[in-house]
């Protein structure tokens, strides 16, 4: 059986997150005293070899993106953690579990694009680990292990856009969470129209082991092109709904059958949806891809945040996917006519489907709808939204065809 | 100078132009709906989206830079069927009422209707907003039902104006233009300009003192110069039948230097006075406490020996002209001349000054 292995998870149960001595004693902050040690363009040209990308769902390269910051007298970095994926709750638990590592993360991205401001964007529904982040961060300060890097805490409201980093942006400005058009990218035009880099909780928390152990170390873990471990959460009819930490390498069946212990009350696998809500639909004849982003992509679906929810065989597909639609006709926030109008259009076709009211010509309209939306959308919201539409058209056509008037 | 081809044509264009304002210059139509060159770019519309090779989304070309090199489509097969549909999106909440829309002929959304075959939506089923339109106020009808949400009233408020009077509220479908808890405007920051009747690109943002006094294609547009202040701000009346059923705004530097369009109140609105039968037309000249029509000819000869004689019998310092803001500055530099040479004192101000 595959094992866990723990980078960001390493100090989990084993430490009082609320301690800081625990973190120091455990070797913290020893990353980051290293990392100051170095010159700011090799630290850089470290986590680009660690090849570490983005865990927040995008998967960009975290050392290229922090190559493109321009110098500027203000800089700021940004931690995600809105985490307002349904089914996604490794961020909460890394940061519940060891947040001074974040911390430390935060900082040594800091000294590499020379900026002296952080600000951490908490999904409002977190209210608790605003207070233990807030609690982290002043015990940090006091202990001087920060030196003058500062840190903020920013509470969202509860809109899943504002997770998209513009959005995010927008919204630590005060002003409504819409995401803004690309270019320019915040690593050039950011927050107040600096310099500013955003990434998710578990990018900053796998650059301690980094700097310490080296980008080669991190780079040979899991699949090459996607190195390291990913915190996986897992939900829906899985005998264990746990949070894992897994090398890339891993395969959905791993995830599933192993740590995850098969499917609940001795039924069958019938799907999974991996990454969050926009993630794609997975059939059985899948499940031996591995967990890496490419890979993902090569399958149609997405590694995304990590969140793997599972679906016997007894789950009605069209009705989940309503339910989905359901939520992305809720989350839109308006801003560009694809989305707005074609989350909202989504949601009644569905719905129309599924009370079994749909003709022939309302599928084709409805895959001419998704069609438009994934390449026409402002933003990774509007474009992603039809990605269970489109996989559960070609993995649970049967499911749909079932279901039309005749 | 970079060089990039378009629809198969090679195009130059300076560093730093979007691919949109790369097309314009070269002629090749691009639709838009948000797009405003006075505005902060929004790139939301999404009509404007153009296919480049090599990326995998389209693009928004009223926000994307053009780069060298770049191998751009405006209107291959899917760019129009995704233009095609976002229209039958926007169509299906538009609430076309053409035949008495103040907008008829002059409406974006129904030109681009128009060239794209939209006729109907396939994505009529249900949620029509019927949003209430009345706001009372003398001057902006705000129909919300025929709102394509392409926020350029929002950013004339906020960018031009500087009222921010509205802003989006809600999410998703259920997004609308707001003032704050969706008040009157009257009770807003408003200060009733009319910057957003002036971009809006439907007929969601009209006149209620133009309504029904005549449509685009019947007026005639003559560029003048306000009279209320000394501005000089540049406007259009519009004249049908030799009356002046409305004012619009010239946007070109070339035609509106001062201000590019963007009026107030007064110049937008405040025309109804011309055609007034309260007004005056002819001198008035007081005896016996009575006014009784007069000539030019009379009247100003009355004037001129009546100062003269103040003058002869007091002196030029008895005499003091004030003038006032809310004339034009050409108005105010003929009276100062006027009273330093003609009345011969110094004696002269305006109200602005008190």
């Amino acid at each position: 059986m595959a094992a866990e292995m723990r980078i960001v998870l390493r100090n989990a149960d084993q430490i009082n997150p609320d301690k800081i001595e625990d973190y120091v004693q455990a070797g913290g902050y020893k990353a980051l005293e290293k990392a100051r040690s170095m010159a700011r363009t090799d630290l850089i040209a470290e986590v680009k070899k660690s090849n570490l990308r983005g865990r927040g769902g995008a998967g960009f390269n975290a050392g290229m993106k922090w190559s493109f910051v321009p110098e500027a007298p203000v800089k700021y970095v940004v931690c995600n953690l809105d985490e307002g994926e349904p089914g996604t709750y490794k961020d909460r638990t890394i940061v519940e579990k060891d947040p001074q590592r974040l911390l430390e993360g935060m900082a040594i991205c800091g000294h590499a694009i020379n900026s002296n401001q952080g600000y951490i964007y908490c999904r409002g529904e977190y209210p608790y680990v605003v207070d233990l982040l807030r609690r982290a961060i002043d015990q940090a300060r006091s202990s001087g292990v920060l030196g003058d890097f500062n840190i903020e805490v920013r509470m969202g409201g509860g809109a899943y856009v504002c997770g998209e980093e513009t959005a995010l942006i927008e919204s630590i400005e005060g002003h409504r969470g819409e995401p803004r058009f690309k270019p320019p990218f915040p690593g050039v035009s950011g927050l107040w129209d600096k310099p500013t880099v955003v990434n998710n909780v578990e990018t900053f928390a796998n650059l301690p082991d980094i700097v310490m152990r080296g980008g080669a170390w991190f780079a040979s873990i899991g699949t090459p092109s996607y190195p390291g471990t990913k915190v996986l959460t897992l939900t829906g009819d899985v005998v264990n709904r746990i949070p894992i930490e897994v090398p890339t390498n891993t395969t959905i069946r791993e995830v599933i059958f192993d740590f995850g212990g098969g499917i609940r009350g001795g039924k069958k696998f019938k799907a999974v949806q991996i990454g969050g809500t926009s993630g794609g639909f997975i059939p059985e004849s899948l499940l031996d891809t591995p967990i890496d982003a490419d890979s993902m992509r090569n399958i149609g679906a997405t590694l995304g945040t990590g969140a793997v929810l599972v679906m016997d065989e007894t789950r009605d597909i069209i009705d989940i996917v309503t339910r989905i639609s359901k939520f992305f006709e809720h989350e839109s926030c308006g801003k560009c006519n694809p989305c707005r109008e074609g989350t909202f259009r989504a949601y009644e076709i569905m719905k129309k489907i599924n009370k079994g009211q749909a003709a022939p010509a309302d599928l084709d309209k409805l895959a001419l709808l998704s069609r438009v939306m994934t390449k026409a959308c402002l933003c990774g919201l509007g474009q992603a939204a039809p990605g269970p539409i489109l996989t559960t058209m070609e993995h649970f056509k049967a499911e749909y065809q079932a279901r039309l008037q005749i | 100078m970079i060089t990039l081809t378009i629809n198969g044509r090679e195009i130059q264009t300076p560093r730093g132009s979007t691919i949109l304002e790369t097309c314009q210059a070269a002629g090749i139509p691009v639709p838009t709906l948000c797009y405003d060159p006075d505005l902060r770019l929004a790139g939301s519309c999404r009509m404007c989206l153009v296919e480049v090779k090599g990326r995998p989304l389209f693009v928004a070309s009223c926000v994307t830079p053009a780069e060298n090199g770049m191998v751009i489509e405006t209107d291959s097969p899917d760019i129009v069927e995704a233009r095609k549909v976002i229209l039958e999106l926007l169509a299906a909440r538009h609430n076309f009422n053409c035949q008495v829309c103040e907008k008829n002929g002059d409406c974006k959304f129904q030109d681009y209707c128009y060239q794209y075959g939209v006729k109907d939506s396939r994505f009529e089923e249900g949620g029509r907003h019927l949003y209430p339109i009345d706001d009372p106020n003398p001057f902006l009808e705000r129909d919300y039902n025929k709102c394509i949400m392409c926020t350029r009233c929002v950013r004339a408020c906020e960018d031009i104006t500087v009222a921010r009077a509205i802003n989006v509220k809600n999410r998703g479908h259920n997004a609308k233009i707001s003032t704050f808890l969706d008040g009157n405007l009257s009770d807003s920051p408003c200060v009733f300009c009319g910057q957003c009747v002036m971009v809006c690109p439907v007929g969601a943002l009209t006149s209620k003192v133009s309504a029904g006094l005549g449509r685009c294609y019947e007026v005639e547009k003559v560029l003048t110069t306000c009279t209320y202040c000394g501005t000089g701000c540049t406007l259009e009346l519009n004249v049908k039948d030799d009356k002046v059923v409305g004012v619009t705004s010239n946007r070109t530097v070339e035609g509106s230097p001062v201000n590019k369009g963007a009026l107030c109140v007064k110049g937008r609105f405040g025309w109804d006075f011309i055609n007034s039968p309260d007004r005056l037309t002819t001198p008035l000249i007081k005896e016996n406490g009575q006014f009784r029509e007069a000539s030019w000819d009379e009247a100003l000869d009355l004037v001129a020996k009546r100062l003269g004689e103040i003058k002869a019998q007091h002196g030029a310092d008895s005499i003091a002209l004030f003038s006032s803001a809310r004339v034009t500055n050409e108005e105010n530099y003929l009276a100062q001349k006027f009273t330093r040479a003609v009345l011969g004192t110094n004696n002269v101000d305006h109200c602005a000054r008190l």
